[in-house]
């Protein structure tokens, strides 16, 4: 059997598992004047799905640049697999895979020579290469479509062709931005499968970057990041059970005079939200019952729900996660 | 599955990058397929020199022909060496919006993250870019003997190396204008701020023996001169009486400007920022 210097045994893979795959530690970074993330700090144990949610704007992509070794943090510091991710770069891109949000595929190539190519880019080469291209493209299904140039793929498979590139060298952490863009459901569910699979099976620490709520319900743990600062970190259980019971949000004529009346006869603090009334309570249902009768005029509509990961952010930012009008917020 | 042995990376990181070579080669072949799969660059590359030759050897010829006789070949042989240089210069910095091209389409971004030396970034695309033009440099001499110039195969051997250093010093330029800018509207507003001049005072059109004053000071310290007058030399000896610009001088002054353009263009390409890569 013939054996090359890629032909090593594993153990020193597994040797020696770290507790800490990401580590952040007070991260600011300014565009000038501008504050794109304010002390930033959390960590992600090995082995984990870490959800980083913020609307556009809220420095989420500026912290991925930073992680992917793309951009220097203006303070404050962050190591991946225990090195440093401005003064260790290389040593760190050894450990991360990427994939973007933007394309980085060449559509005019094959996936295999994407592939090929990206494994040129790691030191790979030869059979040892070409075997492991084969078995990234038969894990994301594009063994038979090896060949084609990718730019008569749809969209879908030009994600996966992305994802192949990403995890060709093995990395031990992999950092996805808004990786579900432009996917359709299905395709979606599919990707979040095989990011489990690499969780569970590989022992791969995953980084998500999102504005998609439902997405970040899929992630083991969360931060939320609201206009450069960590507003909320923990799994999303956690931070949804912190709401305590049921959100109930009423559609009101007025809901200025409404949150007052809510305020004046119960006692509760109502968020006023556009055209809607909104505000935590143990048990909704009851709540409701009581709101209808003392305000039949000017309650349109009413609806109680468990509480999501926006209304997370809600109760921590004061608005609404899209809205621009979020000065207009009043308690 | 079968076990596929590529070692995940051990807890002892390794800061070193990848050897320069592979990451280098790979990203050449990159351009040479992307070139070839693209018929109208293709079409270009081989149809611009003949289109050239054609005014050259057809209407320009001509014109000069017009005039007293014995001089006229003269000159055609005089720009002959300009109109190859002119043919690299173009195609070897326009090669290098290929940089732009990949920074937005998103492909420069996963080779900035790979563990590989900036060097081989800049090595591989711009021999890329070198490799195209010193072609396209080597279809328009391959007519020269269509307008009576007859070429030994050492002084093709010396045309070639020439024709390299001009097209890699040229297009290291180009990816270092390139690196710095975010669109091509950009790119044509820079280069052309120094395309033109650059070849006019090359020597390509007067030579520099005519020129006077700060003219003929400008076209010393242009680089382009060295190459021009060098395949000058090397084409037609008996124009070169010149001995400011003998063969070997000039080859060496244009090497050590391939190598320094290189090493802007790595400077260039090596700062780490606190702005956006992209």
């Amino acid at each position: 059997m013939i054996s090359t210097s890629l032909r090593r045994p594993e153990q020193a893979s597994y040797a020696a598992p770290l507790a800490t795959a990401i580590h952040v530690s007070k991260i600011t970074h300014r565009y000038g004047d501008r504050v794109a993330l304010n002390e930033v700090s959390f960590d992600v144990p090995a082995a984990e799905i870490f959800g980083l949610l913020g609307p556009n704007g809220s420095g989420k992509t500026s912290l991925f640049r930073i992680l992917s070794t793309l951009m220097l943090p203006t303070g404050g510091s962050a190591s991946i697999m225990n090195s440093d991710v401005a003064t260790r770069s290389n040593a760190v891109r050894r450990e991360i895979g990427v994939v973007f949000q933007a394309q980085s595929v060449d559509i005019k190539l094959s996936a295999k020579e994407n592939l090929t190519h990206q494994g040129h880019l790691y030191g790979l080469r030869g059979t040892a290469l070409q075997s492991r291209v084969k078995e990234m493209l038969s894990r994301v299904g594009l063994s038979d479509r090896a060949n084609d140039r990718v730019e008569a793929f749809s969209g879908g498979m030009q994600r996966r062709v992305e994802l192949a590139k990403g995890l060709l060298h093995r990395p031990s952490v992999l950092l996805l931005d808004e990786p579900t863009t432009g996917l359709d459901p299905g395709a979606r569910r599919d990707l979040w499968k095989y990011l489990n699979i690499l969780r569970d099976s590989e022992g791969v620490t995953i980084m998500v970057t999102t504005h998609l709520m439902e997405e970040a319900e899929h992630c083991d743990r969360l931060a939320i990041l609201n206009e450069g600062n960590l507003v909320a970190l923990g799994t999303p259980a956690e931070l949804k059970a912190e709401i305590g019971g049921d959100v109930v949000v009423l559609e009101a004529t007025d809901a200025a005079s409404l949150a007052a009346g809510i305020k004046t006869r119960f006692g509760l603090n109502a968020v006023v939200l556009g055209d809607k009334v909104r505000l935590e309570i143990k048990s909704g249902h009851r709540f409701v019952t009581d709101v209808v009768e003392a305000f039949p005029k000017e309650i349109t509509s009413v609806s109680v729900s468990k509480p999501s990961i926006e209304d997370v952010f809600i109760a921590r930012t004061g608005h609404r996660f899209w809205s621009d009008d979020s000065k207009g917020v009043s308690n | 599955m079968a076990q596929i042995a590529i070692p995940r990376p051990t807890s002892v990181a390794n800061n070193q990058p990848v050897s320069i070579w592979l990451p280098a080669v790979s990203l050449w072949w990159r351009e040479m397929v992307r070139f070839y799969r693209q018929r109208s660059r293709v079409v270009g590359v081989i149809l611009s020199p003949l289109v050239f030759w054609l005014l050259l050897g057809g209407g320009f010829a001509k014109s000069f022909r017009t005039g007293a006789a014995g001089a006229e070949q003269n000159y055609l042989e005089y720009f002959f060496p300009g109109a190859l240089v002119m043919i690299v210069l173009f195609t070897s910095i326009f090669t290098m919006m290929s940089v732009i091209e990949d920074r937005r389409e998103g492909f420069l971004l996963s080779v900035m993250v790979a563990p590989i030396h900036r060097s081989a970034i800049v090595l591989g695309k711009v021999l890329g870019g070198t490799t195209l033009s010193t072609i396209q440099g080597l279809i328009f001499l391959a007519l020269a003997p269509a307008i009576g110039v007859r070429i030994g195969l050492d002084q093709f051997a010396l045309v070639v190396v020439i024709v390299f250093l001009t097209a890699f010093a040229l297009t290291a330029l180009g990816f270092a204008v390139a690196w710095t800018l975010d669109s091509a509207q950009a790119f044509h507003a820079i280069i052309n701020l120094f395309l033109i001049p650059l070849w006019l005072l090359s020597g390509a059109l007067f030579p520099v023996s005519s020129a006077t004053g700060w003219i003929r000071i400008l076209m010393r310290i242009n680089p382009l001169t060295y190459g021009v007058e060098s395949l000058r030399a090397v084409l037609f000896p008996q124009m070169v009486s010149n001995e400011d610009f003998a063969l070997s001088t000039s080859i060496g002054i244009l090497a050590i400007f391939s190598a320094a353009v290189f090493a802007i263009a790595y400077i260039v390409a090596n700062r780490s920022s606190t702005k956006p890569a992209a």
